[in-house]
């Protein structure tokens, strides 16, 4: 009888883990990592339920590492949801897309002249989009729905910059100006810089700015190619900046070991002169300390010749599963996600700038300082330039210029450093 | 007869069945799978995964000096646990296990560090070290001029890893520690006493030799325990500044998150794995010695 008893048992469980899930046609589940909206896009859920009948369950999976390795394991399993977020790089997301995970929206974007696609900034677009003969091989299309958008600026304290007479029409414009000014500004004790540069990702992004300013676009590429070295007098350029930066003691003590959050704090609460941030810190800020008086400084630039793009584009973009039953009412909702109404209601809510160009309108005069440069197409994207940089040097130039900070390395030891990586990495890759 | 055996040998065998199948889940085959992975190259999203054989693994070995730094880095670590906290924890554990006053409170005291999550222990010392924190206030108020931010510091980084990471594990130490206390028979003690010795000779001659197996086994769990620091570096540090505060967990996680390098990240993970089995050995070789010395 135990026996028995036991095997029913293993049976029935075994019956149980084999049972597939069946499918709501009626439903599209939603993985996100997005913890700030997770209220917002519970309402828009409801609504949209209220409007069509089809109800939409958004899951959240936070932090973000964990949110990524839960979509990675879901793609290994074949257990995506109908609509998912990726993150990571361009290479990722090449992989995601060559496996057939995720689904073309080309053709609905094209659909009706267009009239999808052109609700969207092209910057937005770019991200989520495989041109033909990519350097990754994956196939020409648009693959995902921009919800938001975002550039990272450096930020000042307008209080904090009078003390040293500084206002918003003298404020500096070169490189050299804005070092001057951190003398100023430590002369009189002020704080300068702050920033979350713990988060390799945010210190190689200012990095990037001035490498385009300095080199051009071109020679940046090329240096990715693997056809200039890291050590050439224009990259070393590039590591002085940080040099310079540290000989003025412009940075808050801390900031390289710093999660942005509490850089974000120690701005809002008029800690540091400037601040280089994603145009989310709006909303952080004015949570932190809503009469924070602060502007966008245009980034100084070393080098009159070429333009100094900001890092920017899309913030959070969603993908629709290529094997979902409701690829339709996934098109769909995500259409009614990004129409002027929903775009604005979650501008308003998160204070994120909407990826529908048509909403900017609604938004508040800070966030079109960070739209600006998104206007007259001033940006750049990692996963939008035509060739990407290897993901082990990324993390080796960002650790470079820490050790710059740190007083540790030079510019010219720090360049020789990712120079090392580089050729590491290429001759691993062979 | 045979047939009432075999009967009950098949009863035996169904009732491991759902332990066994629960080890072969999740133990075996993910071992399995992280031993198949760490020979390919594969970034974790594609079906397809290219055999490079043992390529991931030279690279680590002879070609990767920032693994070998964070190895180093977690060794330093664990080497300050080993001694520093292990010996406070045992003078801590000796007093309670004495009397002291407050005996009770002390235990709950101590024991409600390793209770917090790392997450939570991290950015309560973030609050502690950084360039405005209690620390310097503290060391301002006694006349020490000081603004330093001790987690961004290359000098003083790790150690101050270190010190966060012996905070919160000191608790552990001294709970196994009065444990092991109080296991020693009181009569022992008795009979030095009448013997005539001092609390010195008691706690050398009596004491130590019978916490052999307990300070063996704190050994191997510090060791383990902090050769396996994460959650404290990523709310301090980063890893960073540079990589002063890089451990193997550190560089394990990135690969396979921020690069995804799945096979060298699984690569990255035997070969640690193999390191802390070889250090958890040698010290129960060493405790064996010593036992068989005694004897």
């Amino acid at each position: 009888m135990n026996k028995k008893g036991l095997l029913i048992i293993l049976c029935l469980c075994l019956f149980n883990f084999s049972c597939r899930k069946i499918e709501d046609k009626n439903k599209i589940v939603v993985w996100h990592w997005m913890s700030d909206k997770e209220e917002v896009f519970e309402q828009l859920a409801k609504k949209y339920y209220e409007q069509t009948g089809t109800e939409v369950v958004f899951q959240l999976f936070a932090p973000s590492e964990a949110y990524s390795q839960k979509v990675k394991t879901a793609a290994q399993t074949k257990s995506l949801p109908d609509i998912f977020g990726i993150l990571g790089d361009k290479r990722d997301f090449a992989s995601f897309v060559k496996s057939g995970y995720v689904l073309n929206l080309t053709e609905y974007m094209n659909a009706n002249n267009k009239e999808w696609l052109k609700r969207f900034f092209p910057q937005a677009i770019a991200v989520n989009q495989f041109l033909k003969d990519n350097e990754f091989n994956a196939p020409e299309g648009i693959y995902g729905v921009p919800i938001d958008v975002t550039t990272a600026q450096i930020l000042y304290n307008k209080d904090l910059l009078s003390r040293v007479g500084i206002n918003e029409k003298n404020l500096p414009k070169t490189f050299d100006e804005f070092i001057e000014l951190g003398r100023k500004l430590k002369e009189k004790g002020i704080p300068g810089f702050v920033s979350g540069w713990g988060e390799i990702w945010l210190i190689s992004t200012f990095a990037q700015s001035y490498a385009f300013n300095i080199m051009g676009f071109e020679k940046v590429m090329d240096t990715f190619k693997g056809k200039v070295s890291y050590t050439d007098p224009d990259w070393i350029k590039v590591f002085k900046i940080f040099e310079e930066m540290k000989k003025v003691d412009l940075f808050v003590p801390g900031t390289i070991t710093m999660i942005n959050k509490v850089a974000e704090q120690i701005f809002a609460t008029n800690k540091a002169a400037f601040a280089f941030n994603g145009s989310w810190c709006i909303n952080v800020y004015r949570q932190f300390n809503p009469n924070l008086n602060y502007g966008v400084l245009p980034m100084p630039k070393v080098n009159f010749k070429n333009s100094i793009p900001v890092w920017g584009g899309p913030g959070n973009s969603f993908f629709i599963n290529a094997n979902s039953k409701n690829k339709d009412k996934c098109v769909d909702f995500l259409k009614w996600l990004t129409e002027e109404e929903q775009q604005k209601f979650l501008a308003e809510n998160t204070g994120n700038i909407p990826a529908n160009k048509s909403c900017l309108k609604y938004i508040p005069a800070i966030s079109k300082s960070f739209v600006k440069d998104l206007l007259n197409n001033n940006t750049f994207h990692p996963n939008t330039l035509p060739v990407s940089e290897l993901p082990e040097v990324y993390l080796a130039f960002g650790k470079a210029i820490q050790s710059i900070i740190t007083g540790e390395k030079t510019a010219e030891q720090a360049a020789q450093e990712v120079q090392e990586a580089k050729k590491r990495e290429m001759n691993r890759l062979k | 007869m045979k047939v009432v055996n075999r009967d009950n040998q098949l009863d035996n065998y169904l009732w491991i069945l759902p332990a066994l199948a629960m080890f072969l889940v999740f133990t075996v085959y993910p071992f399995y799978k992280v031993l198949q992975l760490s020979f390919v190259e594969w970034d974790g999203i594609t079906p397809h995964v290219k055999f490079v054989g043992f390529k991931n693994y030279i690279n680590i070995l002879f070609h990767n000096k920032i693994w070998w730094v964070s190895v180093l880095h977690a060794g330093f670590i664990t080497l300050f646990a080993l001694t520093v906290q292990n010996f406070f924890a045992l003078m801590l554990a000796v007093l309670v296990d004495r009397g002291v006053r407050f005996g009770n409170f002390y235990r709950l005291c101590y024991f409600l560090p390793p209770m917090l999550s790392g997450i939570v222990v991290g950015i309560m010392w973030n609050l502690v070290l950084n360039a405005d924190g209690l620390l310097n206030f503290l060391l301002n108020k006694i006349g020490i001029h000081s603004k330093i931010a001790w987690l961004a510091e290359p000098k003083t980084a790790l150690l101050s890893v270190a010190v966060i990471h012996i905070w919160k594990g000191f608790g552990w130490a001294f709970v196994i520690f009065l444990a092991g206390l109080q296991s020693i028979p009181r009569e022992l003690y008795e009979a030095a006493d009448i013997d005539g010795a001092t609390y010195k000779q008691k706690f050398y001659y009596v004491t130590l030799p019978l916490l052999v197996p307990v300070l063996v086994l704190v050994s191997i769990l510090t060791v383990l325990g902090t050769m396996q620091i994460y959650d404290i570096i990523v709310t301090t540090t980063g890893g960073g500044p540079g990589y002063h505060t890089e451990v193997p967990f550190t560089q394990i996680i990135t690969r396979m998150t921020g690069t995804s390098q799945f096979g060298y990240a699984c690569a990255m993970g035997l070969i640690f794995g193999i390191i802390l089995l070889v250090v958890s050995m040698a010290q129960l070789l060493v405790s064996t010695i010593k036992n068989k010395y005694q004897v």
